[in-house]
């Protein structure tokens, strides 16, 4: 079923090279639908909500995997369930709301009743009116229903799979990632905020993005140069065997002149001239004990757990047709923050989202790059930075970890 | 529950905050953000945060200062550091409805609705929704204490650069 070749107009793309990705897999509409069954669908995990958004009995929110529309929710014993967001009988949406809480789910458009697990319990006027009309007998309730999701947990972070062979999320992430997971989400979350920005261009723009540890301190001059995040602090990439998923991470700036960065002559470097006159948007508290200032964690297809100095948000990649993303961001803390670490965090978020000091140039590249491409179908971009392979590097100076995602891209889509 | 007729001194009162709301537009509207720090309180606090994130109790929004000096040092970042496409917003207020007013201090909501234009010539829609102010009167100048933008959508189109 799955093509083993790129669409036959646009050129070949070499099996097995991670270097070169041709501009074709942004624009591609039959590339993009097969990515709904063959990476969504398929032995992934899909980030969800958090469990701190849906703590009690019958609380729910609808969110999204890949395009599908999908209802999570808690069910009367306290199980997480998900399902797609689909009546069974003609596939109305099934749940108009973005949260809230139910006992079950009931179609607008001709009544007919799901429980909490997705399940069809009861057909309207099933035997009919007046012993006329109504469904035949033989209608089982059971053989119809939207598609139901395996849903699992992971520090207050709801996954879910449409696929019964994806492994438990601790292997599916594996050792490396999952301590660094654990690192940030150590206690109870709280949510803090949450707002969506629409991005003009296709969703793995911005997910390569998200893994480009090189660009981060040139594209982003407010970083460099107030040492927020520079290629020459010490820090390091981490990207999982499969390429999938990846953590970068800094390390705290130790002081003193900084020749490689300088040398560079970057606009990013404007250290002299640009001075913050209150300076609490950059005190940090070095909350997890490591002086780990920055860290950007991302689980295959969709996933982002960011902690830029205090500021701790999780980032949900939605594809919206081929041109368009939506970016889901939820802003949050720890139950047990204070009233001073409130105001921390929310003074930090202006470096994240879409007005975010550091953030909203990735909001606005990946665009850059859609209209930059837009008859280079042919053609091919260069990832050669810190070599040719998708591994691990103490060294940010690398494209490592994007090459990583097209690996794990190219495994899944079968090309 | 009946509107009273307002009184006077309350339309004149609105008619003043309608004069201070447009030139605060108008500052942002023709890029003359240097002097958009100064409608606000040394200690003002500024937010733009969602009527969702309103509802949900969520205090967060995408940008929060909570001092004019946070406030210049968005200027400066703007100017210096941020990148972004150029472009330009057209402030469309609607009238200041004062929800409060004291000696020194009146609390007013007025709507926008804010166009983006791009440097291609695009114009969009870009945000709507309602400033929740509170506004010291003080040397017959008005300042902002607070300045609670709350946008209607929880969407934003690619990036927030310029303040609302």
């Amino acid at each position: 079923m799955h093509a083993s070749s790129p669409p036959a107009k646009h050129s070949p793309w070499p099996a097995g090279d991670l270097t070169r990705v041709p501009y074709w897999v942004y624009s591609d509409a039959a590339t993009h639908a097969r990515e709904q069954d063959a990476i969504y669908l398929g032995p992934v995990w899909n980030y969800l909500c958090l469990e701190a958004e849906i703590p009690k009995a019958g609380d729910f929110k609808t969110t999204w995997v890949g395009e599908m529309p999908v209802v999570v929710c808690r069910d009367e014993s306290g199980q997480l369930r998900a399902f797609e967001n689909r009546c069974a009988h003609r596939g109305s949406l099934l749940c108009l709301k973005n949260r809230g809480n139910a006992s079950e789910f009931t179609c607008v458009y001709h009544g007919w009743r799901h429980d909490m697990r997705g399940n069809l319990t009861g057909v309207a006027f099933r035997r009919g009116v007046n012993g006329e009309g109504g469904m035949p007998a033989d209608f089982d309730l059971a053989a119809q229903g939207p598609r139901q999701l395996r849903t699992t947990t992971l520090c207050g972070l709801v996954f879910g799979t449409l696929c019964a062979d994806t492994p438990a999320i601790e292997a599916f992430i594996g050792e490396e990632i999952l301590a660094r997971l654990q690192r940030v989400l150590h206690k109870p979350l709280r949510v803090y905020g949450e707002y969506t920005q629409v991005m003009p261009n296709n969703w793995k723009l911005y997910y390569e993005n998200v893994k480009d540890t090189y660009h981060s301190s040139i594209l982003h001059a407010f970083f460099g140069t107030f040492k927020v995040s520079r290629l020459s602090q010490g820090g390091g990439v981490i990207v999982h065997e499969s390429g999938a998923h990846h953590v970068s991470y800094s390390l705290a700036h130790q002081g003193g002149p900084d020749h490689a960065f300088e040398q560079e002559a970057l606009r990013s470097n404007q250290e002299q001239q640009l001075r913050l006159e209150d300076t609490s948007v950059l005190h940090i508290v070095d909350e997890f004990g490591d002086q780990c200032t920055v860290q950007i964690l991302t689980i295959f297809p969709g996933f982002v757990l960011q902690s830029i100095y205090n500021s701790i948000a999780v980032r949900q990649i939605l594809p919206r047709g081929v041109d368009q993303t939506h970016l889901v961001w939820t802003l949050i803390g720890f139950a047990d923050d204070d009233e001073a670490m409130q105001t921390l965090r929310m003074k930090h978020a202006n470096l994240v989202g879409p007005a975010g000091y550091v953030s909203m140039e990735d909001g606005a590249v990946g665009g850059f790059v859609q209209r930059g491409i837009a008859t280079a179908a042919s053609e091919s971009s260069v990832m050669l930075m810190g070599g040719r392979e998708a591994k691990s590097s103490a060294s940010r100076a690398s494209e490592a970890s994007i090459r990583g995602f097209w690996k794990a891209w190219r495994q899944a889509m079968g090309i | 529950m009946r509107t009273p007729l307002p009184s006077s001194e309350h339309l004149l009162l609105t008619a003043q905050l309608t004069h201070f709301m447009e030139d605060y537009a108008r500052c942002l509207d023709q890029d003359d953000l240097e002097r958009w720090p100064e409608f606000f309180a040394d200690d003002a606090r500024y937010k733009i945060t969602t009527y969702d994130n309103i509802r949900a109790g969520y205090p967060f929004g995408m940008m929060y200062a909570d001092s004019a000096a946070m406030l210049r040092d968005r200027v400066k970042a703007l100017r210096n550091a941020n990148i972004y496409e150029e472009q330009r917003y057209r402030h469309i207020l609607g009238l200041p409805f004062i929800t409060r007013a004291a000696v020194h201090t009146v609390s007013a909501q007025t709507s926008f609705m804010i166009l983006r234009i791009m440097r291609d010539g695009q114009t969009m829609l870009f945000a709507s929704g309602q400033y929740q102010d509170s506004i010291a009167i003080h040397d017959q100048r008005f300042l902002f204490e607070e300045r609670i933008v709350v946008c209607d959508s929880s969407q934003i189109d690619t990036l927030l650069a310029l303040p609302l």
